[in-house]
């Protein structure tokens, strides 16, 4: 399983691999929204939180479509299923690959554009934090999608349409950690209930995606 | 052990392609399907290799002993040769990949990246794959497309030295390989039409 951490890592980092996709979806995102929404530094501080979960939500949601669509096409999903290694364990690797390329970067990135949004002082912690604990749902609930959808040409909308109902509680929870963050209140409860969320979705999520990926791949 | 497949029906969306499908396959030796193009060769052989359910029927001595190979190689394009093929063996278990750059020829592709590969000799790659995963039996889906004479004698020479050393193969190719094995046509077993209703009612 380490191999093929190691191998979607490397695939990711060299040309083609879409590594910094996310991140660059992200940048532009958080930089537009001042745009958009006018200058006024007040309202900014308000919706920093909220534009900045949502973003990175965005940019996760963004590269799913490639998850396991380019391992499908070249017919290595096969070869994993008849590999030793169990399928659910080969999903769950590919959604912390997916991750450690995209909800990483995310998670370091939010800080510094949190400077962009005004983001108050003491929301910054909060920010990192319910990042750092909800991207990880985010990528394997994504992979999930991705292997509900494997095999279908352009995927890309339908798997959009069956994941984002699955990220709403997370982005609620984890958005309310970071404005209350923000605004100095006391986190805990949605901080809780944001890992709770990560925990079941890490516990359960990869025997959901490998039991529709074997269906898919008959 | 054997590979034993009594009394298998495969099905291909839902319809039965084959039905009554009996082989034992020894260590040692091989089996060579043939039938014409949609006849459901690659339907069996997917079956056996666990990658779908049979309707009917059983597979017996196949766990985690197949290395499959189809149509698709399941390369990457971004790493090389050797990396693609380092990656096979410690999925399967860490064998050395020297032997099977030898056999295949891909000593001096080894840096090369397999997207700049010829469709020959990413064949050459994907079926160099099989020597690394030290599994027993081969299930082979049409392993010679694309290669060249002299690139199918390497192959039949790679299958000749893993029957000698007691593995099994299962090969489905409209080509005489030059092996010493057993024939399987395919076409008697073909499922009727009328036996669809019925097999669907009894099995959704």
């Amino acid at each position: 399983m380490r191999a093929l951490l190691i191998r979607d890592l490397r695939l990711a980092l060299r040309a083609g691999g879409g590594f910094g996709l996310g991140l660059a979806f992200f940048l532009i995102v958080v930089v537009l929204v001042p745009f958009s929404v006018g200058p006024s530094s007040e309202l900014l501080s308000r919706i920093a939180a909220g534009v900045l979960w949502l973003g990175a939500l965005l940019a996760c949601l963004l590269s799913l479509d490639r998850l396991l669509a380019v391992d499908w096409e070249d017919g290595a999903l096969d070869l994993l299923a008849t590999s030793p290694l169990p399928l659910e364990g080969v999903v769950a690797v590919k959604a912390v690959a997916h991750w450690i390329t995209t909800g990483l970067p995310l998670v370091l990135a939010a800080p510094v554009l949190g400077v962009l949004l005004n983001l108050p002082g003491p929301g910054y912690g909060p920010l990192v934090i319910s990042l750092a604990l909800g991207t990880p749902a985010l990528s394997m609930i994504g992979a999930f999608g991705a292997a509900l959808t494997v095999g279908i040409k352009r995927g890309g909308l339908l798997l959009s349409l069956l994941v984002l109902p699955l990220y709403v509680p997370t982005l609620i929870f984890g958005a309310e950690v970071a404005r209350r963050g923000a605004q100095g209140l006391d986190t805990s409860t949605p901080m809780l209930l944001l890992a709770g969320i990560t925990c079941a979705v890490l516990a359960l999520m990869p025997f959901a995606a490998a039991a529709v990926l074997r269906v898919n791949l008959r | 052990m054997e590979l034993t497949v009594s009394d298998l029906t495969v099905a291909r969306g839902g319809v039965p392609i084959l039905a009554g499908v009996q082989f034992v396959l020894a260590p040692g030796r091989a089996l060579v399907l043939r039938g014409p193009n949609g006849s459901g060769k690659t339907t069996l052989l997917r079956t056996v290799a666990g990658l779908q359910p049979a309707m009917a029927g059983t597979v017996a001595g196949a766990e985690e002993r197949i290395a499959y190979a189809a149509h698709a190689d399941g390369l990457k394009a971004a790493l090389t040769v050797a990396e693609n093929l380092a990656f096979w063996a410690s999925v399967f278990g860490g064998a050395s990949i020297e032997p099977a750059l030898d056999a295949f020829d891909l000593r001096a592709l080894a840096g090369r990246r397999a997207g700049h590969l010829s469709a020959g000799q990413k064949r050459r790659l994907g079926l160099a794959r099989l020597m690394v995963t030290g599994r027993e039996i081969w299930v082979l889906d049409e392993p010679t497309v694309s290669l060249d004479v002299a690139s199918v004698a390497m192959f039949a020479d790679a299958v000749r030295g893993h029957l000698a050393g007691g593995g099994m193969a299962l090969i489905a190719t409209h080509i005489d390989l030059g092996l010493e094995a057993d024939v399987l046509d395919v076409t008697p077993f073909r499922a009727l039409a009328w036996d669809v209703a019925g097999s669907d009612e009894a099995f959704l």
